[in-house]
């Protein structure tokens, strides 16, 4: 029994990690309502510079620091040259943006930076520790609790603040949002900000766990399915996603892999999310649209 | 003259698509507290005059003098900061929010404390929160849409989203309201009711409200200006009965069957 409470708690950890993903999807989302395609590449870009300064021996907070400028100014110059051109456009049109985009980002950040592999040590030991029995691993905790403080932070700016009203105001219809005094350049600048810090959190954590490099921008395959069970809109939702995933991956893993194969891990999520999409498709905290016909 | 000041002023406005003119050389004025009509057959212009109004499309040509203020190319935000607010032909509310929050977005110029004293909930925020929503309650109140305050707009009756719209467009306490066509589709009961608070609105806060629409009947009752476009020109304009009797708009619009 406790090797199976074992297997929960390592499983629910990793899709922390997961939701550390997810999230910078779901806030591009509430503003725009489009799936972001590039998110992985901003996760890539971010992890790249700051492992590059880093390695051009800038102290760990100052390379911080100046990463997160620059992810401003890429939001920057995404609001300016790229969405600004295309409001009231339809969802598709700013999703193919998106997909563009994602390409230059990722042959920007190599270009800048080159294409090797950095690795990348945050000091955070990565060993097992041992907790009443089961092991644990120090590396998840933390990423676990680094989302929870994201989280926390995020869904007070979104759910308190005017921004995060006129966040919602935007995704569901930009004329009339435009009409009501609301600033969408600007809106779009914060959003497109928070998302590159998001994706800076990311790269960080994840880079440091699969090395710097160009796979780090596929990682975002895997917040997909927390998508969708999450529901696309709510930031909590990708953390309740997250940990669905997470968990459920290890254990098949672990308890239906001894029957069917190992493997499942890499696709288990996918049909966990295809099930979903036939009972709840806008998620567990998905809001509801109702359209009338 | 008993003619008040004037709070909009158009002259010589141009507009085309690509080369096809959808408004030319336009001018007329509005005064400050009149209910101003524009009328014309289907594709005539008057929603394109609207989206120049409120700066969602820029003139080729053209003055627009609004509230003392001469000005060229003007964004939409910028329009609602300097007094103006709208409704849309087909309804463009937040369907994804309830009725109460839809009328406080109509509030956001409105608040002054930062994101950080909202976040909080420190400093000007817990007091500006209660005043923003005492007024959408107001509002609310006004057009008699309490019922429905919490119901998610998206599921309303069509009838009720155009009345929602109007408390959205109301709540930023307009100098100058666009409404365009306020009561299309709705039966006769339905837009006596809309006329009604349209009148109200006039009275109760002053406002300034230039409207579309196509019931002649509701339009003469209504209005005390009515503008008559047909093909992007102006062919009429005037006090509804004058207009009424001009032949060139007899031609064009109040005679032929629709």
């Amino acid at each position: 029994m406790s090797f199976f409470f074992e297997v929960l708690l390592g499983g629910l950890l990793a899709g922390v990690m997961y939701s550390l993903v997810a999230i910078g999807f779901v806030l591009i989302y509430k503003a725009s309502g489009v799936f972001n395609f590039a998110q992985g590449s901003m996760v890539l870009f971010a992890a790249l510079t700051f492992v590059s300064l880093l390695e051009r021996g800038i102290s760990f907070w100052l390379a911080f620091v100046l990463t997160l400028l620059a992810m401003v100014a890429l939001a920057w110059t995404i609001e300016r040259w790229v969405l600004r051109k295309l409001v009231n456009r339809p969802p598709i049109t700013l999703f193919m943006a998106t997909l563009g985009l994602s390409y230059i980002i990722e042959g920007l950040a190599q270009s800048l930076w080159g294409a090797q592999v950095h690795g990348l040590d945050l000091g955070i030991n990565d060993e097992p520790f041992e907790f009443q029995g089961m092991l644990l691993s120090q590396f998840d905790i933390f990423a676990a609790c680094v989302a929870g403080v994201l989280v926390l932070v995020l869904s007070v700016f979104f759910n308190k603040t005017r921004t995060g009203i006129a966040l919602r105001a935007v995704a569901d219809d930009q004329l009339a949002a435009l009409a009501v005094g609301i600033k969408l350049e600007k809106l779009w600048l914060i959003v497109w900000t928070v998302a590159g810090f998001v994706g800076l959190v990311a790269g960080l954590l994840w880079g440091a766990r699969l090395g710097v490099q160009f796979s780090l921008s596929l990682v975002v395959l895997k917040a997909l399915p927390v998508l969708i069970i999450g529901g696309f809109t709510s930031i909590s939702g990708s953390i309740v996603g997250g940990l669905i995933i997470g968990a459920s991956e290890k254990l098949a893993e672990v308890f239906l892999g001894a029957y069917i194969g190992g493997g499942i891990e890499n696709w288990f999520p996918y049909m966990l999310a295809m099930l979903f999409l036939l009972v709840r498709p806008t998620g567990i905290f998905g809001e509801r649209q109702i359209e009338r016909v | 003259m008993t003619a008040r000041n004037p709070l909009l002023t158009l002259e010589h406005i141009s507009l085309s698509f690509k080369g096809v003119k959808a408004i030319t050389d336009m001018s007329f004025s509005v005064a400050e507290g009149e209910i101003c009509a524009l009328i014309g057959p289907n594709g005539a212009g008057k929603s394109s005059l609207l989206n120049v109004i409120n700066g969602v499309y820029q003139p080729d040509d053209g003055i627009i003098t609004y509230d003392g203020e001469i000005r060229t190319a003007m964004r939409p935000h910028h329009a609602a900061e300097r007094g103006i607010a709208r409704t849309f032909q087909n309804i463009a509310l937040f369907k994804g929010m309830s009725v109460l929050d839809n009328v406080l977005t109509g509030r956001n110029l409105k608040v002054q404390s930062s994101w950080l004293e909202q976040a909080f909930n420190v400093g000007r925020a817990p007091k500006e929160a209660l005043v923003q929503r005492q007024k959408a309650e107001e509002i609310i109140e006004f057009l008699r849409i309490q019922p429905w305050r919490g119901s998610l707009v998206g599921g309303l009756p069509y009838g009720l989203q155009k009345r929602v719209e109007l408390a959205r467009a109301l709540a930023a306490e307009p100098k100058l309201l666009l409404l365009d066509e306020p009561m299309a589709g709705m039966n006769r009961d339905e837009k006596a009711e809309m006329s009604r608070f349209i009148v109200d609105t006039q009275r109760e806060f002053g406002t300034t409200i230039v409207l579309i629409e196509h019931d002649i009947g509701v339009v003469m009752a209504l209005s005390q200006h009515l503008v008559v476009l047909d093909y992007g020109k102006k062919i009429g304009d005037g006090p509804p009965e004058a207009v009424r009797n001009n032949p060139e708009v007899i031609a064009a619009y109040l005679g032929t069957r629709h």
